[in-house]
Formats: structure tokens, sequence, C-alpha cells
């Protein structure tokens, strides 16, 4: 491995100076103002979930006021949601990989790229100053009437950041879906694609298709409390439900926005560390549209005690159940791959095993909450809190790690102490279990969320959690650090540091400019392990 | 490079000349492919419009439901000829708007340019009518806010109905705004004799547009005037 260089000039020598980066059109360079920037902002969605749990130690509401208690939950959710998780992984590596591993020399539209980095930011300026001005104190759903009458705090700030970095993930969906249809290399048939492309390609077709609903509905919400005109206020004949069925229509599917990608990444890495065929690879591709189809039929189990009708809601509570089918059976499959492979636990691949169980807790609480009678009873506890992050700090924020530390070499030319790795891993993953483990308790015994204080007999739970939740920062800035480390002082990595066989792994690490000296010409499919080892032998 | 150039070329059955074409960007192979790729980015784009307006349409079929009388009796008070001459000049326009993408395939310079420049007159009519009508409204306080004022039995309910009116409509104009913008760049790039036979894309995903922005004013007019006009 010593006698590994790196190229000489690769994309992020090409050329030099500040310019050359907020100018650029290299879809690898703008995957790094998008990695830059979302880090940025998951370290001030990190300080405000660790400000909630240090309020919740103690029992009084001792540390903040109840009204700063509020705005910390809101703005926690906001900019984790809408500023990293929704991005992330199709931002960062979709944008970085995608093009790569269809055979282009960049994505279809690569000024509108960089564009959908500015928009990006210009949201996220907004939404920062209103955090700076003060706060917002909604709830990252902006239900109504809260937030067209009754809050005094930035609504206003707040919601025209979001709408406008929806714009963002709209164009870099439509930028994927654009450049998968239409700019793969020769033989690279549908059916050859890493099953990381069908991830991401779901993944968009929901950003197109939903986030244009939830921009009308921020839309409407800021016309009703700038104008009162009247949409969603009962006074004027206007039905405040209607705001929620709107903002579920996105914001369920966006669940499956910041989840799809994560199961895409956790297919690459079970494929290339259990050195086998992903097994059932048609059905892995094809669930992935299933749950953005689905994804899209199940909003109203939100609302299950909104006042919705009860015939409504058995619907929704049914469709609900059927979206388990397709995650199911990528769970299935996942394992079935790991079945008699040759697996090494190396520090991506732990990520990958962690994503795997800690989705299938998520998912499975998920099915307590599609039940009817089982969600009056925990609708708007610590269950709830508890199951989503199973979903987006176990499922979406795993596989993110995972993808980071799998493609960190390929990115930057380097390897980063794998032994260091793994222990951070292991940490998250105990950190992560200990913070919302006791939650399910917490919840299932009838503790309320969004409160500052609680009853004394809940702190023995509360403590654990915010003890979790201490470990898992400690997780979290492990890699910041060893990753940056890495950058001047790591190992050389070399083309292919894992042995693995997508497209990606051909090219120089860092690639060029332009990916690919020579279009590659695709003859087999995408993980063909078993034919490589059997050359081997 | 060059061979990995010439051998997709082969692929799609293209000459190599055309590599010296200088609309072609560097990361698509030929025209065909970076055309198809644009096409389908406005497909693309216009289905996101669709749910965009989506939501407007939503929260008006809700309370059409609720309140048709209501709706029917704020829905009279619409001008019903501006409107109908408004629909005539969008319709128009969009006629207008398909032989400037047929002039800009046939490579007549001139003639594109007549009907941009016819296009973009209509689609500023339909404005100055629309400006025409909503002075009215505020000249009768049927502007949703503290003056509003209507004669009937549930002003509050009309004014649901012309809250509803002035966002969907408005939402539409500032969509013909934006495009009379794109057509002025459009009109632009045909003076700098930008467009020949082989690459004219822009003119035609700028036509898509258009005619989605025309196909909305199809769907609003009967849903706010017509809605109520059968008796």
């Amino acid at each position: 491995m010593d006698s590994l260089t790196l190229p000489r000039t690769h994309y992020a020598n090409a050329e030099y100076g500040l310019r050359s980066w907020l100018l650029t059109t290299d879809h690898k360079r703008i995957a790094l103002l998008f990695l830059g920037s979302i880090s940025a902002f998951f370290l001030i969605g990190g300080i405000f979930a660790m400000l909630i749990r240090l309020e919740l130690l103690t029992p009084p509401g001792d540390l903040v006021s109840d009204d700063t208690y509020n705005k910390l939950f809101t703005m926690h959710g906001i900019v984790m949601i809408f500023m990293f998780l929704i991005p992330s992984i199709p931002a960062v590596f979709g944008n970085f990989f995608v093009p790569i591993m269809v055979g282009a020399k960049d994505l279809a539209f690569p000024r509108l790229n960089l564009l959908s980095w500015y928009i990006f930011i210009t949201g996220g300026m907004f939404t920062l100053a209103a955090i700076a001005l003060g706060g917002v104190d909604t709830g990252w759903t902006f239900y109504t009437p809260f937030s067209t009458h009754a809050s005094q705090s930035n609504v206003m700030l707040a919601a025209v950041g979001v709408f406008i970095m929806g714009f963002s993930s709209i164009l870099t969906g439509l930028n994927f879906i654009v450049t998968i249809h239409t700019m793969r290399a020769p033989g690279l048939t549908w059916f050859r694609l890493p099953l990381f492309i069908w991830a991401i390609y779901a993944t968009s077709l929901i950003n197109v298709l939903g986030t244009p609903v939830l921009a009308i509905s921020l839309v409407a919400v800021a016309l009703e409390r700038a104008f009162h005109i009247g949409i969603f206020d009962p006074a004027y004949g206007g039905d405040p439900l209607l705001f929620q069925h709107l903002f579920w229509f996105y914001s369920h599917p966006a669940v499956y926005i910041m989840v799809l990608p994560s199961m895409g990444v956790v297919s690459e890495l079970v494929a290339a560390f259990s050195r086998k065929n992903i097994f059932g690879y048609t059905f892995v591709a094809f669930s992935s549209l299933a749950i953005a189809v689905f994804g899209f039929l199940v909003w109203g189990h939100h609302m299950f005690v909104a006042g919705m009708s009860v015939y409504s809601a058995m619907i929704f509570s049914v469709l609900s159940f059927l979206v388990a089918v397709p995650s199911a059976v990528k769970v299935f499959n996942w394992t079935a791959t790991l079945y008699r492979g040759s697996i090494s636990f190396q520090t991506p691949m732990l990520y990958a095993l962690g994503f795997i169980g800690l989705f299938t807790i998520g998912g499975l609480t998920g099915l307590f909450l599609a039940t009817l009678a089982v969600d009056v009873h925990v609708t708007d506890t610590y269950f709830v809190v508890a199951h989503f992050h199973y979903i987006m700090v176990g499922g979406a924020l795993m596989g993110y790690l995972g993808a980071l530390h799998y493609w960190w070499p390929k990115m930057t030319g380097r390897m980063y102490p794998d032994l260091i790795g793994r222990i951070a891993a292991v940490t998250v993953f105990i950190g992560f279990n200990l913070t919302f483990f006791p939650q399910f308790v917490l919840g299932y015994l009838g503790m309320p969320r969004r409160y500052h204080a609680y009853p004394p007999e809940f702190q023995a739970l509360n403590v654990l959690s915010t003890a979790g939740a201490s470990i898992l920062a400690v997780g979290f800035l492990i890699p910041a650090v060893y990753l940056l480390w890495s950058l001047k002082y790591g190992k050389v990595a070399g083309p292919d540091p894992w042995g693995a066989l997508s497209l990606e792994w051909t090219i120089p690490s860092p690639p060029p400019t332009f990916n690919f000296d020579e279009t590659p010409v695709i003859t087999g499919p995408a993980y063909a392990y078993d034919q490589r080892e059997g050359q081997r032998a | 490079m060059p061979d990995a150039a010439s051998e997709s070329h082969a692929l799609h059955g293209q000459p190599p000349a055309i590599l010296h074409e200088p609309a072609l960007k560097h990361h698509f192979d030929d025209l065909a492919q970076q055309k198809e790729a644009a096409t389908l980015g406005m497909w693309l784009f216009l289905a996101t419009e669709v749910l965009f307006f989506g939501g407007l349409f939503a929260a008006y079929l809700l309370y059409r439901v609720w309140y048709p009388d209501v709706f029917g009796e704020a829905s009279r008070t619409l001008d019903i000829t501006l409107g109908a001459v408004n629909t005539m000049v969008l319709i128009c326009s969009s006629l207008t708007m398909a032989l400037a993408v047929h002039a800009s395939a046939t490579g007549e310079r001139r003639t594109l340019m007549v009907f941009l420049v016819l296009t973009m007159v209509l689609g500023a009519a339909f404005l100055g009518i629309k400006g025409v009508e909503y002075y009215d409204k505020f000249a009768h306080h049927h502007v949703p806010g503290p003056s509003f004022h209507f004669e009937g039995a549930a002003p509050e309910r009309a004014q649901l109905f012309f809250s509803l009116y002035f966002a969907m409509t408005g939402l539409h104009a500032l969509h013909m705004v934006i495009g009379l913008g794109i057509l002025a760049v459009l009109l632009f790039m045909a003076w700098r004799g930008r467009f020949s036979p082989a690459w004219h894309t822009p003119v035609e995903i700028s036509g898509l547009y258009w005619h989605f922005v025309d196909i909305v004013w199809i769907f609003l007019f009967p849903l706010l005037y017509l809605v109520d006009r059968h008796s």
C-alpha cells in the first residue's frame, strides 16, 4: 500500500482560490460545498438537541423557560430536517457519485446544480436569521392556527427559509432524474445500475412531486399570517385540518426522502463488505420505487387524533401497514445477502449493520403507531419521538455516516484510521440506543412530548437518555477529528481501498475533473463479486 | 478523450463533425442527448408546477364543496366578458408560441422574432386586462382584508372565495410575468442568431412552459368565472 500515490491533478486541485469554488460547476466540488454547509447546520441542530436533553435531566423546568424550550425543539427540528437530513445524502453523495456511477462527466444541468447550492444557502440564511432574531416556537410542523395567529415568534422568516430551501431539493432531484434517464454510459441498462442510484432516483421523484406542495402550503400560511385571508381560519369558514393535510402530503414522504438514500447506501455497503451480489437485486430496486409511491398515500396517519373522519383514518391505517412490505423486502434481502458472505467489519460496514438493526426497530414501532387504537394511547408521547429518531438517526444518519466513511477515501484520496473509526461507530451505536430506547418506555408510560417539565417518576429514564446523548455527541465528534486529520496525514487510499466493484472505484482517488478519461462501456451487472472471486481463485 | 467521443458518437449514429457545434456542452455526447435531457428536465419542472398549483386547487375544491352557494354568489360578481376575452387572448398567444417554435425549427429567424414579439404582446395584453379586473375588485372592496365588503348572506365565506381567487390568479399572473421574461431572453438570443434548425431547444422548452401556463388558466377560468353560470 505504501507505493500508492495521489494523482498529480484531480478535481480538488485543478483550480485554486475561493472563486474557483464559489463559481464551480463541477458536481464533485458542489458536493463538497454541500458537505461543508450541512456539517455546520448539523452542529447547530446538535447544540439545540443537547440543550433539550440538559433541560430534561431534572423534572422541574429549571435550565430554560417554557418559551425557550418550545423554541429549542422547534429549531432543532427545522435545522435537522430541512437543513441537514433532507439535503444530506442526495446533495453530498448523490451529487458526487450519481454522475460517476452512471459513467457521465457531470450532472445533466451543472449550472442548475450550483444554483441549488446557492438557493439552499439563501434559504438557510433566512432560517438562521429567524433563529438569531429570537427563534421560532411553532414546532417544525408550523401547525395552524398557532403559526398563523397566536405565535409571536419569527414564523414568517423561518417559513420563507424553508420555502426557499425547498426549491433547492426540487432542482437537485430534477437534475438526478434527468441524469439517470439520459446520461447512462453505453451498456449501463437500468438493471445494471447500482442500487444507490435506484434509491436516489426514488428519492428524487418524491422531492420533485412532494416539495411543491409544502411550498404552496407555506405560502398559504404566510398569506394567512400577513393578511388573515381566512384559508385556514374557521372564523372565515376555513379549515385548519386542510393545512395538516397539505403539510403531511409532503412531510410524510419527506421521511422517505431522508431514509431512502440511506437504504441505497446500505445496499452498496452490504454488497461491498460481504463480497456478494445483492440477493434479489430487482426486488430491492423496485422496493425503492414502491416506498416512494406508497409513501404518498399514508400521510393521514399523522392526523389520527386531529379530528379526521374515522373512515379516512382506517384507510390511512391500512395503507400505512402496506409501506412495511417494501421496507421489509429490503431488510430481508440485505440479511440474505449477508448469509454466507465473506463479511469484513470495517467502519462503513458497522454503520450499515447498525442501520439494519435500528431501522428494523424504528419500522416496527411505526406499525404500532399506524394501528389506530394503539396510536390513540401513545400519540404525542415520547414513544413517537423515539420511533422517528430510530428512523431518522438510527436509519438516515447511520446511512449518512456509513456513506461518509465508505466514500471518504474516494473523495479525498486518503484513508482515515479504521480502528478509531470502528470505535466511533460503536460509540455512536451505544450512545444512540441509550438516548432513545428509554424514550420508548417513557412514552409508553405516558410522558408527553414538547414539555420542559415532567413528573419526578420519569427522571431515571430521562437521566439515562441524557447520558446517552452525551455519548452520542462524543461519537459524532470523533469522526470529525480523524476525518479532518486524514486530509493531511491519512494513508494514501489508491483507487479501490475496499475492493469494491462499482464504477467509482475504477477511477483515481480523488477523481479527475471530468471523471473518466474514456467513457466506460458496461458489460455486466453492478455487483459481480461472485464472478470476480471465481476469477481470482 | 477524442477516442471516447467518437466511440459514443458511433453508438448514437452521429457524425463526428457535430463536435464543432458551439451549443454542445462538454458533458454531453451529442446534441440529441443534450436536447433529450433539457426536454425531460422541463417536463419534470412542469410536473412540480402541477403539484404547486395543486395545493391551491385542493383548497378551492374543499371550500367549493362546503360552500357552493356562497361561491356561486361570489363568482357571479366576476366580469365574465373580460374573463372570456382574456381566455381568447391566451389561447392566441399559445398559437403564436407554437408558430415561433416551428419557425425556430425551420431556421426562419425573422419569422421567429415576429412570433416571439406577438406572443409577448398577447401575454402583456392578458396581464393588462387582468389588471383592469383587479382594479375593479379594489373599487368594489372585494379584496380580502380589513376593508372587505360583500353584500350577501355569508360575507366571510365570500372572502374565502376572493382569497382563493387572488391567490390562484395571482400565482398564475406571476408565472405569466416570468414567461414574458423568458420570451425577452429568447428574443434577444434570436436577434443574435443563436438558434439553428440543429439547435433551438430553448425555444422548444420555453414553449412547453408557455403552454403550461396557458393550460392552468384554462382550468382557472371555469372554476372561478363559470362555476355558477349554468342557470
